[in-house]
């Protein structure tokens, strides 16, 4: 009997690297045809949607690009603290709070004329986010507790502190006490860049962050620092690294990116507080970042893929009257071979044949 | 915003050179079907908000014949992508587009902006604009029909009511229960859980059990899932239920549901966009207007108490009856209606009050 064996590479494939994506695409591509035409769709048609439609005119372009930023923020924030295996999970709730805290400097300004207003929201909003995510690096560092089930569910505390305020305190009073705030000043939105679409500045915060992010991990030594204690702890005690400090890098980056993220949602395309600033941007961003495998570059074009996902899912509703539960279907079959197909870096495929030749077959 | 800063009029011009580059979808062609986008906010599901939504426009479909086609999007969070969506669909030249979710208030209006000569319905929000309309039901008529059936039915006479969040829809839901409920049993009770969530099972069966074990033995909700309904008929405890009827998920449970029903609407706005007679609106239909209705009682509820449900609804439908009308008090003991005066739609959008008889403080009121 032959029996197909997965066996560790000595060291990660660089070809395998390459390969791994193709592999992915085609998997995809032989799935989707058979699920399309399994819903009675012309399979072709249905991939031309998912994929080219999102990217047809300069509205949609730009559509794609905003809602790629937030993610690729947030992972690559989340990416830094990933690399030295500190696993933050929470980045969802530190864009919350980032959002509450910018969204509240634009509150309090509200009737400023000041330029000023809008780099205030952000640097407050960094700070937010960071605060939020100092809570499980403190209880890490110092009590020794679990930093995954801690950031997580603060998220859903910093939810409901949002909800309290857009409830409460932060409520517009002429809004017929529906829970949202004010909208902003003209001072704390972000200017549209492209004119027609909807594309704002904040594209340059998500791209400087990706830079900042590439060049902390390759060209700093705390970078370095931070991949060591990823890659072999026990080395990088031994040399000297020390553990609390990755973790309060590691969790303070995915909080200043994610608190930036939730500032450019309600300083752009929301434009006011609402009970939900996000729909699930901080876990997006976790799949995006192991997409990216960790890589700024890498996370530039998954959260890309990302977005051109959402928008091909709605795409496919309105133009294929896909029901919205295939479309997720979908998604989901692809991220899930794009993670897949990656364990061929580090593992072959070797197909084993047992030494006596009894092929009774 | 009186100020016409750079910004504003930048999005102006982008607005006018949008209606420009789209001829298309400037006026529907004669003879052309009419093309009718629907936004929601959920799955459509089998039961709830979105599906008595999905309800109507399949009946405005079946109404109207061969004269529209409708599309809907599922599933469209509110906020940033709500925007998108609605923007797409007025560009693909549906030329009335219902949204039909609060959330979608801001998005609407920015996107009727752009694209003029599309007609815009949102529901349950409270700005308009030249191509924007707004409609809504009075739920609370039917909450009151509840109120009564629930008194009558209640032994302990305590009430359950699963709520989402504090908003003055829900609030008014409440209220108008509780004066149904009270109208017939004077000492009787409603205590209230919120979930913080309008689609959340796994928290309103939670909260359903608790208003249980506080000795309520009727329940009702205003959330989105079946679950008050399927915790009703585990725990062998009466329920109403709310949007739909949920029959089949409570057999025994259910004494009747407050259901919403917008073909009828739908159909009458199709046909005017039809006609070319569509004109900007502020429409709130109750009973009368067939919006809202009760589903058949379930056979134990008496023929005396089904009666006096009909009666009431009758001469709510007629304008005799209001579920506020005074002496009426909030549960502090003040005065928030005096005798023989009925509320005006104005104060019914800003209740943030509970009436007497309504157990606990409203979350943040302030």
């Amino acid at each position: 009997m032959m029996r197909i064996r997965l066996e560790p590479r000595a060291e990660p494939s660089r070809f395998a690297g390459w390969l791994s994506p193709m592999v992915a695409a085609v998997a995809v591509v032989l799935i989707g045809l058979v699920l399309f035409s399994l819903m009675g769709r012309n399979p072709w048609h249905a991939l031309y949607v998912f994929f080219i439609e999102p990217m047809n005119t300069l509205y949609d372009a730009g559509e794609l690009v905003l809602k790629a930023s937030p993610i690729m923020l947030c992972a690559v924030g989340l990416s830094i603290g990933y690399r030295a295996n500190v696993w933050n999970i929470g980045a969802e709730g530190q864009l919350i709070m980032g959002a509450i805290a910018g969204g509240g400097v634009a509150l309090a300004f509200h009737d400023s004329d000041s330029r000023w207003v809008l780099p205030a929201m952000f640097v407050v909003g960094a700070a937010g986010g960071m605060a939020w995510a100092a809570i499980p690096a403190f209880l890490r560092t110092r009590c020794n507790t679990n930093e995954i089930l801690v950031s997580l569910m603060l998220v859903y505390v910093a939810s409901l502190i949002l909800s309290l305020l857009v409830h409460g305190a932060w409520r517009d009073p002429e809004g017929f006490n529906f829970p949202q705030s004010k909208m902003f000043a003209e001072t704390a939105l972000l200017p549209i860049l492209v004119a027609g679409t909807r594309l704002n500045v904040g594209l340059f915060i998500a791209l400087a962050a990706v830079a900042a992010g590439w060049l902390f991990m390759q060209r700093s030594l705390a970078g370095f620092q931070m991949r060591v204690a990823g890659l072999a702890p026990a080395a990088a005690s031994y040399a000297g690294i020390s553990s609390s400090r990755t973790v309060w890098i590691g969790m303070l980056a995915g909080g200043a990116c994610a608190g930036l993220a939730g500032v450019g949602e309600v300083a752009g395309p929301i434009g006011q507080l609402l009970p939900v600033v996000s729909p699930g941007y901080g876990f997006a961003a976790i799949i995006v970042a192991f997409v990216g495998r960790l890589h700024p570059v890498g996370i530039f074009f998954a959260s890309l893929l990302m977005s051109l996902l959402y928008l091909g899912g709605e795409a496919a509703q309105m133009h294929l009257a896909l029901p919205s539960s295939v479309t997720g279907l979908f998604q989901g079959t692809l991220l899930l071979f794009l993670l897949a197909t990656d364990v061929f870096i580090r593992f072959r495929l070797r197909i084993v044949r047992p030494p006596t030749a009894a092929t009774a077959a | 915003m009186t100020r016409l800063s750079r910004r504003t009029s930048l999005a102006t011009l982008t607005a006018c050179a949008l209606a420009l580059a789209l001829p298309a979808s400037a006026q529907p062609k004669a003879g052309e079907p009419l093309k009718i986008g629907f936004v929601y906010v959920s799955p459509i599901g089998d039961a709830g908000w979105t599906f008595q939504h999905d309800t109507g426009r399949k009946q405005m479909e079946a109404a109207l014949g061969g004269r529209v086609t409708t599309k809907f999007i599922e599933n469209v969070p509110e906020g940033t992508d709500a925007e998108r969506v609605i923007r797409d669909l007025a560009a693909t030249g549906h030329h009335l587009i219902f949204t039909t979710s609060f959330g979608y208030m801001n998005p609407t209006i920015k996107v009727a902006q752009a694209f003029p000569n599309t007609k815009f319905e949102h529901a349950t929000g409270y700005k308009t604009s030249k191509n924007v309309g707004i409609y809504n039901a009075r739920f609370y008529e039917g909450r009151y029909l509840a109120g009564i059936v629930a008194g009558k039915m209640s032994k302990t006479g305590i009430a359950g009511y699963v709520a989402a969040f504090p908003i003055p829809e829900v609030v008014m839901g409440i209220n108008a229960f509780a004066r149904g409920l009270r109208s017939v049993n004077p000492k009787a009770e409603v205590k209230v859980i919120w979930v913080s969530a309008w689609f959340d099972p796994g928290k309103e069966s939670e909260a359903a059990n608790t208003l249980i074990s506080q000795n309520a033995d009727v329940l009702t909700h205003h959330t989105d899932s079946t679950a008050t309904m399927q915790t009703a008929e585990a725990k062998k405890v009466y329920a109403v239920a709310y949007h739909s009827d949920m029959s089949k998920y409570g057999p025994n449970a259910q004494l009747t549901a407050v259901t919403h029903h917008w073909g009828d609407y739908y159909t009458r706005v199709a046909q005017s966009v039809l006609d070319g007679k569509w004109q900007q609106d502020n429409v709130w239909g109750g009973i009368k207007d067939g919006m809202i209705k009760l589903a058949p009682f379930n056979k134990i509820v008496p023929a005396d108490v089904q009666a006096m449900v009909k009666k009431a609804e009758a001469e709510i439908a007629a304008g005799k009856l209001s579920p506020f009308t005074g002496p009426m008090k909030d549960n502090t003991g003040k005065e928030r209606l005096a005798a023989g005066k009925t509320i005006t739609d104005a104060e019914l959008s800003r209740m943030d009050y509970y009436v007497q008889g309504v157990v606990g403080k409203l979350p943040s009121s302030k």
